[in-house]
């Protein structure tokens, strides 16, 4: 960064709260949640849940906000000189390589379902997707509007009235990163997050104001979709997979492991509150999760539906983008409603991918000393071209699914846990501890600092191992089966090997400057 | 819906609520943020390289 240039920052408390939450609320919170919930034990659910929110979930979050806010105020912002700080070793810099890369792969097809959802709101106001009760014909207007039936379909005559709304998002996106943290993320969360809470309750309250629509059905009722969603299954409690599930959807939920928390931090200043800012943007995460995707989603398909297909519930597209809209077919006022809904999911989706974008641009702007307008115009044409590998490769989504589960699963789950250690080993909780606390608004429990150090590893390493033992399977399989797959693997491969080669330069840079000669305790 | 239903809903809202109010109610009652303070450059920042200079 020259020495000269203004430092990027936050303008007010309640701003980076919203960007942080921002950043974590998304489809996961409105989909992933209630689905998994209903699948591991519905109310049962819940245990597991908090344990793993107050055990995993918080504590990572915490030591992210420390980290980035401790090296940001030594002047830097990418994930490379952050954990480099930390850690002063030659190799640190390329666990960053993680960092940049994670963000980068989820933005290119995060990107894509924001347009989905956009493109379905569209498509209320013009009443297309209004196609009466049956089930396959909401199946069949997907698989054509995200093109799975075929590679290369989105861009076939007929289907490329969808590709402007995709230039339109995208562009959008990169507006509003352009503008930088605090004129464009955070002037733009400021607005789109109390949207966000407004859509949310105005289809709540839709919801369970429904009462008994059908009177064939008595049982199809609020009371009824609720207990679908909430009523406990105890033995559930005593499954593995049930914990597993709990685990995955905090830690997925609360963004950490992204490498997005340290780069919003370290916009902050030496004195700025971490502990409860931290505290604020995980429990509005919870928030929209909790009390709007547990209330929401699935009493409402239920109230219409009935018990619905564990098939469809499992997968989020599924439920998303094929049920629902189901739903809202029959439902009063459906057409308006669907459009707030998926019009509700595409700003969530947008203040998640504005956020992917942050940890690039700052590698970029430090480690090669690059305007914004320089780092914008590279990370755009990067992002651009693996958006157009996932566009193009669109049948059944196997690009998509393929890069969501090595980048956006895998590879996420081994940065959390080198976060975890280099906090709780190479950092050190002394010193974490008193990072945190230094300007804090909240008394963080000491016992958080042993939790980062020994039980947070173990746990995420657990989670990892469970994770990869119920699913890597087939994944690899497919890897084997499928062209697509493959070429998917090689895309991140060769990515991956491009920012560790941008990375290494970046390093040699900062080792010429003398960077981090003197890093001060 | 069964009570232990009721019971695990209100007790999963109401918790998140009270936390999310608890937090919001802190942060909007803190006194705004010194700008100044954001506005160091990285020649600013203090190193702590003049320390023991005596």
């Amino acid at each position: 960064m020259a020495a000269n240039q203004v430092r990027e920052h936050w303008g007010s408390r309640i701003g980076v709260i919203l960007a942080v939450a921002g950043s974590a609320v998304g489809l996961g919170n409105f989909l992933r949640f209630p689905g998994n919930a209903a699948q591991n034990g519905g109310g049962a659910f819940m245990l597991p849940y908090f344990i793993s929110l107050l055990v995993l979930g918080l504590p990572l979050c915490w030591a992210e906000w420390t980290m980035g806010r401790y090296a940001g105020t030594r002047g830097c912002n990418s994930a490379p000189a952050i954990y480099t700080m930390l850690w002063p070793n030659r190799l640190s810099k390329y666990f960053g390589s993680l960092a940049i890369l994670i963000p980068l792969v989820i933005y290119m097809y995060y990107v894509l379902i924001e347009a989905w959802c956009l493109g379905y709101a569209l498509n209320y106001l013009t009443g297309d997707l209004m196609l009466g009760s049956d089930a396959d014909s909401y199946q069949a207007f997907f698989v054509s509007f995200v093109g799975a039936e075929a590679d290369g379909a989105l861009l076939a005559e007929g289907n490329r009235r969808w590709l402007l709304i995709l230039f339109g998002v995208f562009v959008f996106n990169f507006a509003l990163i352009y503008r930088g943290v605090n004129k464009g993320i955070e002037t733009f969360c400021k607005v789109a997050m109390p949207v966000l809470i407004v859509l949310g309750l105005v289809v709540l309250v839709r919801v369970l104001t429904l009462g008994t629509p059908d009177p064939n059905h008595p049982e199809r009722s609020v009371i009824g979709g609720l207990g679908y969603m909430w009523n406990p299954q105890a033995e559930k409690l005593w499954d593995f997979e049930t914990w597993l599930a709990a685990s995955g959807q905090i830690f997925f939920s609360l963004s950490v492991g992204f490498g997005i928390i340290v780069n919003y931090s370290s916009y902050l200043s030496r004195e700025d509150d971490l502990a409860l800012s931290g505290l604020t943007s995980s429990s509005m995460n919870e928030f929209f999760e909790v009390c709007l995707g547990g209330l929401i989603t699935l009493p409402a398909a239920f109230i219409f539906l009935g018990a619905i297909d564990p098939e469809m519930v499992q997968s989020s597209f599924s439920l998303g983008f094929q049920t629902l809209p189901n739903v809202f077919a029959m439902m009063p006022a459906g057409r308006f409603f669907g459009f707030l809904w998926f019009f509700m999911l595409f700003v969530a989706a947008i203040t998640s991918s504005v956020s992917m974008l942050q940890p690039v641009i700052a590698f970029l702007e430090e480690g090669f000393g690059l305007r914004r307008h320089a780092s914008a115009a590279i990370l755009g044409l990067l992002s651009a071209l693996g958006c157009g590998f996932v566009l193009y490769f669109s049948e059944n989504l196997v690009a998509l699914d393929m890069l969501d589960f090595w980048v956006g699963s895998v590879l996420l789950f081994l940065l959390a846990l080198i976060q975890a250690v280099l906090y709780g080993w190479a950092f050190g909780i002394e010193r974490g501890d008193e990072e945190l606390h230094r300007g804090a608004h909240l008394r963080v429990p000491r016992v958080v600092q042993y939790m980062l150090k020994y039980v947070v590893p173990v746990y995420l390493t657990v989670i990892f191992v469970g994770f990869c033992y119920f699913n890597v399977g087939d994944k690899a399989r497919a890897i084997s089966q499928k062209p697509v797959a493959m070429a998917s693997i090689f895309f991140i491969a060769i990515l991956l090997g491009f920012v560790m080669i941008l990375v290494h330069i970046a390093g040699r840079r900062w080792e010429a400057e003398g960077r981090f000669d003197n890093i001060p305790d | 819906m069964t009570p232990g239903g009721w019971i695990v809903m209100i007790l999963s809202v109401s918790s998140v609520l009270s936390l999310l109010t608890f937090c919001l109610y802190r942060v909007l009652r803190l006194p705004p943020i010194d700008l100044q303070q954001h506005l160091k450059g990285p020649l600013e920042i203090d190193t702590r390289d003049t320390e023991d200079a005596d």
